[in-house]
């Protein structure tokens, strides 16, 4: 059970942590900058921070002794191709790589491209497989004005099989490290597209693709328009129709033990994204997706429009405790595998993502 | 030579004091600044080294014209000032 939890915010970082019970902010850090993902190396304990900072661009800090120190590095950076080349905007994701890569770090971006550094974040480099395929050019933005890669998922037995959301762009699985990656959609659909391109899989929009640790042929994809569920290692999807009180979210949590359980926070739909009635419900499967709990205690029923962003639900390792931040500022906890929830804190900054450390 | 500033917000991140340094371009400028103070680039310009897109470059108190080149002449008695547009959130 994890007693440390990072909450990056449009206006900073802050680290709480649960003493005799309960949680409480113990550190704020980058106060006033926008905080955009997270990372806690467990295997050599060292915090990253990305930032979005407004008019001087994407920046990354390490800390090598718990978040008491922190370093700039150098962010992620497409090479220079001149006055038309990209440049990174935001970095979406951060996931270390496998436990036989000690300081290897992916990190996914917007514009959707997809960085590894080998040494701790000192250095990145482009993944040029990623980046050169030709169905790129049918990636979009999701929210954001370019596409993003907003989910890495690195198999805990095979560290060379990377699969990797898109959004807007699909799943893309490689099995060799990077060098080469597919595309792959079968049983996915993007009900938003013309007909004939529907099934495609640089069309789809994965919000967020998590990987169940222990059992990692099992993902499960938030999409734009519903949830889908893999079980060979995302070779084919399964749409997901049980899910209440609707099928629209950002967010998906899988238990690290359990493939079978997996948490969604609804929303009314894509053009109307607040909870279902003004009332913010997490949605909970324990077998597989063939039946939801609709979890509410604790959580606002009443006039609530809190957004979930994608990287903004996390479980901890244990498959107990569970964090979810929301665009209003509220954070809340639960130690009961989301059976209740407790607000830790209600006047935060709009959360943008959460990660127990 | 002329003279360089930075907006006081950057202070918040790294140090960037006026300094007055060689060049007869804002590209020249600015590089020889960068030279000193390597991490400051990236603040500036992004991965293509153009202008930022809410970071505003004038000299003399007149907007530079070209944000991908930085070819904009610079004479020896000019000051340079890099702040940030105006922008909220």
């Amino acid at each position: 059970m994890s007693d440390r939890l990072l909450v990056g915010t449009k206006k900073g970082l802050f680290e709480l942590q649960r003493a005799r019970g309960t949680w409480s902010i113990v550190r704020m850090r980058f106060l006033g900058d926008p905080v955009s993902m997270l990372l806690h190396d467990m295997r050599d304990g060292a915090l990253y921070v990305a930032e979005a900072l407004g008019h001087f661009g994407v920046k990354l800090q390490r800390s090598n002794d718990g978040g008491e120190n922190w370093q700039e590095l150098p962010a992620p950076a497409f090479p220079k191709t001149g006055a038309e080349g990209p440049s990174v905007s935001y970095l979406f994701c951060l996931e270390t790589g496998g436990a036989d890569q000690p300081g290897w770090l992916w990190c996914g971006s917007i514009p959707g491209a997809l960085f590894l550094s080998r040494d701790h974040g000192e250095s990145w480099s482009l993944n040029e497989g990623l980046w050169n395929l030709p169905q790129r050019k049918d990636w979009m933005g999701g929210g954001f004005d370019d596409a993003g890669v907003a989910s890495i998922c690195v198999d805990p037995r095979a560290s060379q099989h990377i699969t990797i959301g898109v959004s807007t762009g699909g799943v893309w699985i490689s099995d060799d490290g990077g060098a080469s990656w597919r595309g792959s959609a079968d049983g996915m659909y993007a009900d938003y597209f013309p007909p004939e391109r529907r099934h495609d899989p640089e069309v789809q929009d994965i919000h967020r693709l998590v990987q169940c640790p222990a059992a990692p042929d099992t993902l499960w994809v938030q999409h734009h328009n519903g949830v889908f569920r893999s079980t060979d290692a995302a070779r084919s999807w399964q749409e997901v129709t049980a899910i209440r009180p609707s099928k629209f979210g950002f967010a998906v949590a899988v238990h690290p033990h359990d493939p079978d359980t997996a948490w969604f926070v609804p929303g009314v739909k894509d053009e109307c994204r607040v909870p279902v009635g003004g009332r913010l419900v997490v949605a909970r499967t324990r077998d597989g997706a063939r039946s939801f709990d609709v979890l509410t205690d604790g959580l606002p029923q009443h006039h609530a429009y809190d957004l979930v962003y994608r990287h903004a639900l996390d479980v901890d390792g244990s498959g107990t405790s569970l964090a979810m931040g929301s665009t209003t500022g509220h954070l809340w906890v639960s130690e009961n595998a989301g059976d209740s929830w407790t607000l830790v804190a209600g006047n935060l900054p709009p959360i943008s993502c959460v990660r127990f450390a | 030579m002329p003279r360089v500033a930075f907006t006081a917000n950057l202070e918040r991140h790294l140090s960037c004091p006026v300094q007055t340094v060689p060049g007869d371009t804002v590209r020249a400028v600015l590089d020889t600044v960068f030279a000193g103070q390597p991490r400051l680039r990236s603040y500036i310009l992004d991965d293509q080294d153009r202008v930022r897109r809410h970071i505003a470059i004038y000299i003399n108190g007149e907007r530079i014209v070209d944000r991908l080149h930085l070819a904009d002449k610079v004479a020896e008695a000019d000051e340079v000032f890099v702040f940030q547009a105006l922008s909220g959130g």
